[in-house]
């Protein structure tokens, strides 16, 4: 299953990767960061397949993503 | 090595390639445009950069850009242009990047006229353009003496990482003297330039900038810029001195072609008796103030020529310091005073004596 | 476990001081992603505009010089005149090149410099408060046209690729969009293309990114990405107007 890591203080709570997710993995944290923000946070881990829209949206690059073995992408990128 | 005789702008570009600059970026104006032609056909020849940019806006930016990513480079313009490139120099002189400017002054203000004129010199000494800087200021009074300085502008710019402008006029430019170019085993290589933007393989980046947000860094800038300017005006003062020995009736002081307008002045007001002298400012910025007031304190006036409606006498009376009065006598439009108007303007003020300091007319 | 989506090594670690939801982070991004994959860093100098990217020289790790307003591409003319080798690329928003540097874009497009633009375009000023720009649309309530922008005062806004791409000078032109993820894919090509082009001293290269800016327009992020493809996409059509092979006009 792919891992999705937020940086919770890059990330500003613009909400894009949430609307970007196809799979409705990501939602708002309610823990505020150090610089007053809400950051987004992973709800719902296993729905994730690793298609990247999270990050390729996020304008902070807060979102990382690992995968073990084998992963098919499903564009280039 | 043999003289060649050589029109003022032409020497000017050829001065500039013999002084190892091999970049240039210029927009065509009269009385200068020579400079960017003879620049078009030489500089291809010995593997040089030549681009007539779109204005002399973009032109102010492209030495920028040049100079930051560590070449030697060098515009000519003249006045109207040198005012468009003012904001230019302005952000050369704050991200303290070497170039050399070359105005070749023509009459103002606005559009003005193609005739020679000296009405920049407020615009050339007191920065050009915004913010609290100083360009170093070299003014050549013929064709010879502008070639020397341009092989100087260059070390000079560098040595403190500052704009260098070398003023000259329309007469300058135009004119055909004999020249002499230096031998090439005399020119010193150029600095190193380990902060300039060439691709940051094994170390940290590398930023030009103007730009300080923070308070304490731009007034650091600033300090750092004045302490430069400070050193210029201890160490790089260049000036010329003409029959000024014992006391004087009357100095004249005046740069440029004006300057050699003067000397013969100066030698006709000898010839009959008068004790005249010359002092003659070649850098502009920094001012020989100490030089101008100690030939002065031997005077008994001080008549201050130039083509403009006054604008060094400022400077001038700045340096006497009431040591005797100062006076003024200007030439505009392009009309240029003969030797004989210069002379006859000195014992004007000799038999006029009035006690009272005298500016415009005199 | 290995990586297959992270920071790319042409940025730095900053946090940047661009609005939340500002498309600024994601150009970039891709700017940077492409240095990367291309291989072009070292050896790269970035020009900064001034407008809200003025301190962009924080984000990239390339060297960087601060160009006056308007002026990037006379600088990166200069630069690239005198070190060829270099790659060099302007990122310049509304103001910087389509008002005060409409001259020195058009005159460096047209020499054809071996240099690579990126214009974001997010139809208005975002720096200095949100005043209108040259390319905001009819309509348009900016803090200097409170009642809409009025094309019979102003004029109809500027659609700069098209204006370049009818310069005959050989150059590659395209104009993208990065407000959803599929947008931003096709956007990361072309801007990788303009910086390939460079790499192989093609041509000049220019890439308008239609951009959002949620702050000046007064919505949220995703409002500002749906405002955009409502009322900026029909108006600025995307794709790639014109590259090298071919030849404007005819």
């Amino acid at each position: 299953m792919p891992q999705v890591t937020i940086d919770k203080e890059r990330c500003k709570g613009c909400e894009l990767c949430t609307r970007a997710c196809p799979q409705s993995v990501l939602g708002m944290s309610r823990d505020i960061n150090t610089k007053g923000y809400f950051p987004a946070a992973v709800e719902h881990a296993p729905r994730c397949i690793g298609c990247r829209m999270c990050a390729i949206m996020c304008p902070d690059v807060a979102i990382k993503i690992s995968v073990h073995g084998v992963h098919y992408s499903l564009f280039p990128y | 090595m043999a003289k060649k005789l050589m029109k003022g702008n032409e020497a000017i570009g050829e001065a500039a390639i013999r002084a190892g600059c091999l970049n240039y970026f210029a927009y065509p104006i009269t009385p200068q445009s020579e400079v960017a032609e003879y620049l078009s056909r030489r500089l291809p020849e010995v593997g040089g950069v030549f681009l007539q940019g779109e204005s002399e806006i973009a032109v102010s930016y492209m030495l920028f850009g040049a100079a930051a990513s560590g070449a030697r480079v060098f515009t000519s313009s003249s006045s109207p242009g040198i005012s468009l490139m003012g904001e230019g120099m302005s952000y050369i002189a704050g991200a303290q990047l070497p170039v050399v400017f070359v105005n070749i002054v023509r009459g103002g203000p606005g559009l003005g006229g193609i005739l020679p004129a000296q009405s920049d010199y407020f615009q050339a000494t007191k920065g050009g353009g915004h913010g609290d800087y100083h360009l170093l200021v070299l003014a050549p009074q013929g064709v010879q003496e502008a070639v020397d300085l341009m092989i100087d502008a260059f070390p000079l710019a560098e040595k403190y990482t500052n704009p260098v402008l070398v003023i000259g006029d329309g007469m300058i430019g135009q004119m055909m003297e004999p020249v002499e170019f230096p031998d090439p085993e005399t020119i010193p290589p150029p600095l190193p330039r380990p902060w300039a933007t060439t691709g940051l393989k094994n170390r940290h980046q590398n930023l030009i900038r103007s730009l300080f947000l923070n308070p304490d860094e731009l007034e650091y800038n600033n300090q750092h810029i004045r302490a430069k300017c400070d050193a210029m005006e201890r160490d790089e003062v260049r000036y010329e001195s003409y029959r000024t020995d014992g006391r004087m009736d009357i100095l004249i002081a005046a740069y440029g072609t004006m300057a050699r307008i003067c000397k013969t002045a100066v030698d006709m007001l000898r010839e009959d008796g008068v004790k005249a002298g010359l002092v003659r400012p070649i850098t502009l910025y920094p001012f020989p103030m100490r030089e101008v007031h100690e030939a002065a304190t031997m005077a008994g006036e001080v008549l201050v020529v130039e083509l403009s409606t006054g604008q060094m006498v400022e400077d001038v009376d700045h340096a006497v310091r009431g040591a005797c009065d100062v006076h003024f006598f200007g030439k505009t439009g392009g009309n240029i005073p003969p030797p004989e108007d210069v002379a006859a303007e000195a014992r004007r003020v000799l038999g006029a004596r009035t006690g009272r300091r005298a500016g415009r007319k005199g | 476990m290995h990586v297959i989506f992270a920071k790319p090594e042409s940025l730095t670690d900053r946090t940047t001081h661009y609005c939340p939801g500002c498309t600024h982070g994601v150009i970039h991004r891709l700017v940077a992603e492409s240095l990367d994959e291309l291989g072009l860093r070292e050896r790269t100098v970035g020009i900064a505009p001034v407008g809200c990217a003025v301190l962009a020289y924080h984000y990239f790790n390339t060297d960087f010089q601060e160009a006056a307003h308007g002026r990037a591409a006379a600088m990166a003319t200069g630069s690239k005149r005198v070190r060829p080798d270099l790659i060099l690329f302007t990122y310049q928003g509304d103001g910087d090149l389509a008002s005060i540097g409409m001259g020195e874009t058009i005159h460096a497009c047209n020499r054809g410099e071996k240099i690579t633009t990126i214009f974001v375009n997010n139809a208005i000023y975002g720096m200095t408060g949100g005043q209108m720009a040259p390319t905001t649309m009819p309509g348009q309530i900016t803090t200097t046209t409170p009642f809409g922008r009025d094309v019979n005062d102003c004029g109809h806004p500027l659609r700069v690729a098209e204006i370049l791409s009818e310069i005959r000078t050989p150059g590659y032109i395209a104009r993208v969009a990065v407000h959803t993820p599929r947008h931003i894919i096709e956007a990361k090509r072309c801007i990788k293309q303009a910086f390939r082009y460079q790499a192989e001293g093609r041509c000049y290269s220019l890439v308008e990114c239609l951009s959002t800016c949620p702050t000046n327009w007064g919505l949220t992020p995703e409002e500002a990405g749906q405002w955009l493809e409502e009322n900026m996409i029909p108006y600025y059509p995307l794709g790639v107007k014109r590259t090298p092979e071919e030849t404007a006009g005819g």
